[in-house]
């Protein structure tokens, strides 16, 4: 402990899981598109950190990618798609927000309590921490898709939630690089179903709003 | 010997294997049936050598699960029953050789393997390698239950057949996984090493007997068996009713009686004894009442199934009462009556399948006098019946006396409730052992004797060679095992002190079954000499006087007019009935067991149309367990369906929150660790 590595990937992972905690209070698109940016940059930092520490220099390319992909390219593609589509600046929350804060914070508490023990035995302090921290991001991310009615904040929300097991993957020494490629070209395909299905939904219906879709279903 | 078997069970896997490449063609019936006798011939041997040389070594199959490596042994136990199985297959492959030439690809497919899977249970020697077997014979046998599922009855059976089976697997699997040992362990060893106690044995203890009495047929989940037996083919419920029955008696008396340990307290046995004495009167009662052969078999097998679970559960209370001595005579007393029950249903099964062979009908309103034209089967089921009905020096009566010895011996367990309960239990099965007595003359009676009720039964032949051969095996084994009962005590000592810790050494000698120092003994052999003396001179008293040929004249008719021109066998009403006979034990005893119901249509005064009595009956588990379920299904089912509703947002939640909770979950755990 007090380590400058351990403390300074302390700092970048708590970044990362506060700015889940902004995403969840923005009531405005542009601002939720924006700190999703900010978070993805956080998580190319703790990437690059993470090589340093480790001297993995894989993990630099795994910073790069991060980097370029969620801090630069896809928060521009939604910014894109926001104005190409004139949407409502306002976002529509399901969830009250101070409902959903509240519950956010019960999340990271309940990840602290889960991981804390199970890792008590191996694992390094840094690597308990890191996936802590990893874990409740998944979680708010998870939030953040039932918390919002809108179909691009539900698409932030999952791209948060793989941000989390990003996060979890770079922390942990020795897991290849294979498996966070895998994992982040997985979700980006799923980003581009859902962006075709937001296309398709705002063809047909006219609105993002996903409440709408309900009365659609082929089987009521 | 391990070795042996287990290349005896791949041959078996093999041949259903290559079954449906070979259907179709003429020696497709002829090989799998003539493996499956072969594969019976060297259980029966291997169960007799594991007997008399003792246990094997425990071996470890090549291949396991994530649960650990799959286990076999052979000890006294399972050797027991190994022989019950091998006897019982040999005799119903060689009737299904003779008979189902033509059997479908389905049937043949099965077939070994429902053997197989009750050999791999019967020697497993972990939970994993248990409940493989255990679900291997289910789903083989369902299969076979099924395979004339062209009849919608034949359908509703299986259905039902399937359902119990379920049943049983969801009972037997968290039942075992309580069982296990510490760090998980399923074998049988690490087992016994860590007896359950508390909540956890209690909680075994009920889900054991639900899955285990599920099927073996256990009142109140024996509704399956009285339909699953006629839907088969003759040769598979002999089968079913004689070894599968037999494999879940073995599995509760492995579990309970073997794994649970000897510090279980005195209720260890309630439950087997109470439902066991159950099952014993209602099957017994019912096969009083049935009008169709198998169903009426299938009912007499219930009431067995209970005879046995009333003699596993008598062990387990002595045992927990230190009476070692009575422990082993109960013990005993199920283990002799589980193989000469296998015996002589296999025997009364194939019998009923060669009547329905020869005589097209199993309805007994449809046969009669069928010992003219097929005298071997009628003397080899007249064997079998008379075990069945347990007279004396016939094989199904040393075990029964042995029960009741038992019985009346248990009012040493301290315990006033079990001794309350085990009175009660004594008369259960003293009625249910007259009942299948009346059971069976009227079963013989019906079918065998008087005069044919129907053109069809007068032109019923015999069977070939071969279906001789298979009923004069069980009927042969029927009356040596009836006559040495002492020796097969002795020899299934290893099965009782696995059981209870303590044999029959000593009261079990050659000519003589003793229940203990100074009270009653059984000399089979001596009984059957007296009784051949006195058989012998009523038949000299009686052929001395009379001519030498004897002289058929017509039946006599009651003084009825003669039979019309278009009943060339008389009028049949003219002869007892199946409902007829079944009619006294129906008054007496059918209300409120079975519900029975019973009306009269007058007609109206003037017109010519016929009274009218109608009579039936319910069997209690239909209504009383299985409308209920239904009613819950249909409950639940609607609730589920209520989930296709949701919005999109509720269907995210539902992992969320499912996530979330085993989250909370492993939080709880680690935080109580």
């Amino acid at each position: 402990m007090g380590t400058p590595a351990y403390d300074v990937s302390h700092l970048i992972g708590g970044g990362v899981l506060l700015l889940s905690f902004v995403m969840l209070y923005q009531r405005r698109i542009g601002a939720v598109i924006n700190s999703f940016a900010v978070q993805g940059a956080l998580l190319a930092c703790a990437a690059a950190w993470q090589g340093w520490v480790q001297s993995a220099p894989e993990l630099y390319l795994t910073a790069l990618i991060a980097f370029s992909a969620k801090a630069v390219a896809i928060p521009l593609a939604l910014r894109l798609l926001v104005g190409r589509l004139g949407l409502h600046k306002a976002v529509e929350t399901s969830l009250g927000i101070g409902a959903s804060l509240a519950a956010a914070i019960g999340l990271v508490g309940l990840s602290v309590l889960v991981v804390l023990p199970v890792t008590a035995g191996g694992a390094t302090p840094l690597a308990r921490v890191d996936l802590t921290i990893a874990l409740s991001v998944v979680l708010l991310g998870m939030l953040a898709m039932i918390a919002r009615r809108n179909a691009i904040s539900q698409v932030i929300g999952l791209l948060t939630l793989e941000n989390g097991l990003i996060l979890a993957a770079v922390g942990v020494a020795g897991m290849p690089l294979v498996v966070e490629l895998s994992t982040a070209a997985l979700v980006l395909m799923v980003a581009l179903v859902a962006a075709v299905v937001v296309f398709q939904i705002r063809d047909r219906l006219d609105t993002l709003d996903t409440h709408v879709l309900d009365r659609q279903r082929g089987d009521a | 010997m391990l070795t042996v078997l287990l290349s005896t069970l791949a041959a078996l896997v093999l041949l259903a294997l290559a079954a449906p490449w070979l259907a179709g063609r003429a020696p497709a019936s002829a090989l799998v049936h003539g493996g499956s006798a072969a594969a019976g011939a060297v259980f029966a041997l291997l169960g007799l050598w594991a007997l008399a040389a003792g246990p094997s070594e425990a071996m470890d199959l090549p291949f396991g699960t994530s649960f650990g490596p799959l286990g076999v042994a052979l000890d006294g136990l399972s050797a027991w029953f190994l022989l019950l199985l091998g006897i019982a297959a040999l005799c119903a492959s060689l009737f299904g050789l003779a008979h189902e030439a033509r059997a479908p690809a389905r049937v043949l497919v099965a077939y070994p393997l429902f053997l197989a899977g009750m050999a791999l249970t019967l020697v497993a020697a972990d939970g994993v390698t248990l409940l493989l077997g255990f679900e291997a014979m289910s789903l083989a046998s369902w299969v076979l239950v099924a395979h004339d599922h062209g009849n919608a009855g034949n359908r509703r059976a299986a259905q039902l057949y399937l359902v119990f089976a379920a049943l049983a697997a969801v009972c037997l699997v968290p039942a075992l996984g309580l069982l296990a040992g510490p760090g998980g362990d399923l074998s049988f060893a690490a087992i016994r090493e860590s007896p359950p106690q508390g909540w956890q044995a209690a909680l075994i203890l009920a889900l054991v007997v639900a899955g285990a009495g599920a099927k073996a047929g256990l009142v109140p989940l024996h509704a399956w068996l009285p339909l699953a037996h006629p839907a088969a083919p003759s040769h598979v419920s002999a089968l079913m009713s004689a070894a599968m029955t037999k494999v879940a008696l073995y599995v509760a008396a492995r579990l309970l009686l073997d794994l649970g340990g000897p510090a279980q307290p005195v209720w260890w046995g309630v439950p087997l004894v109470a439902l066991g004495a159950a099952s014993a009167v209602l099957g017994a009662l019912r096969a009083n009442l049935e009008d169709e052969g198998k169903t009426l078999l299938a009912c007499s097998t219930i009431e067995n199934v209970g005879l046995v679970a009333v003699g596993l559960g008598l062990a387990a209370c002595f045992r927990a009462a230190d009476l070692g001595a009575l422990a082993a005579l109960a013990a005993g007393a199920a283990l002799l009556h589980a193989l000469n029950h296998a015996v002589f249903k296999t025997l009364l099964f194939l019998g009923m399948g060669e009547v329905a062979h020869g005589a097209a009908s199993r309805r007994l309103d449809r046969l009669g006098g069928l010992i003219h034209p097929m005298p071997w089967t009628a003397a080899c089921v007249l064997v079998g019946a008379c075990a069945a009905a347990s007279l004396p020096p016939l094989s199904g009566f040393a075990g029964e006396w042995l029960l009741l010895q038992a019985l009346i011996a248990a009012w040493r367990v301290g315990d006033l409730t079990v001794q309350m309960l085990v009175l009660v239990a004594t008369a259960m099965v003293a009625l249910a052992a007259a009942m299948a007595a009346a059971a069976m003359v009227r079963m013989f009676g019906l079918i065998f004797l008087g005069r044919p009720r129907t053109p069809r039964a007068a032109g019923g032949h015999d069977g070939p060679l071969l279906s001789r051969m298979s009923l004069l095996v069980p009927a042969v084994l029927t009356v040596l095992l009836g006559l040495l009962p002492g020796p097969m005590l002795a020899l299934g000592a290893e099965a009782q002190r696995l059981l209870t810790g303590e044999a029959m050494e000593g009261r079990a000698g050659f000519a003589v079954v003793a229940v203990g120092d100074g009270a009653a003994a059984y000399w089979p052999v001596g009984a059957a000499l007296l009784l051949a003396v006195a058989l012998l001179a009523v038949w000299a008293l009686v052929k001395r006087p009379a001519a030498s040929e004897p002289d058929r004249g017509p039946a006599w008719d009651c003084g009825f007019a003669a039979a019309p021109q278009h009943l060339p066998f008389g009028d049949p009403l003219t002869q007892p009935s199946a409902a007829g006979m079944g009619q006294p034990l129906r008054r007496m005893l059918g209300n409120p067991m079975l519900s029975v119901t019973e009306s009269v249509t007058m007609p109206e005064p003037g017109t010519t149309a016929p009274a009218r009595i109608e009579m039936g009956f319910r069997d209690p588990s239909f209504a009383l367990l299985l409308a209920p379920l239904a009613a819950l299904r249909d409950a639940v089912v609607i609730r589920t369906e209520r989930l296709r509703d949701l919005s999109i947002r509720q269907c995210l939640m539902l992992p969320f929150a499912a996530l979330v909770a085993l989250l909370v979950l492993i939080a709880w755990l680690e935080g109580g660790a």
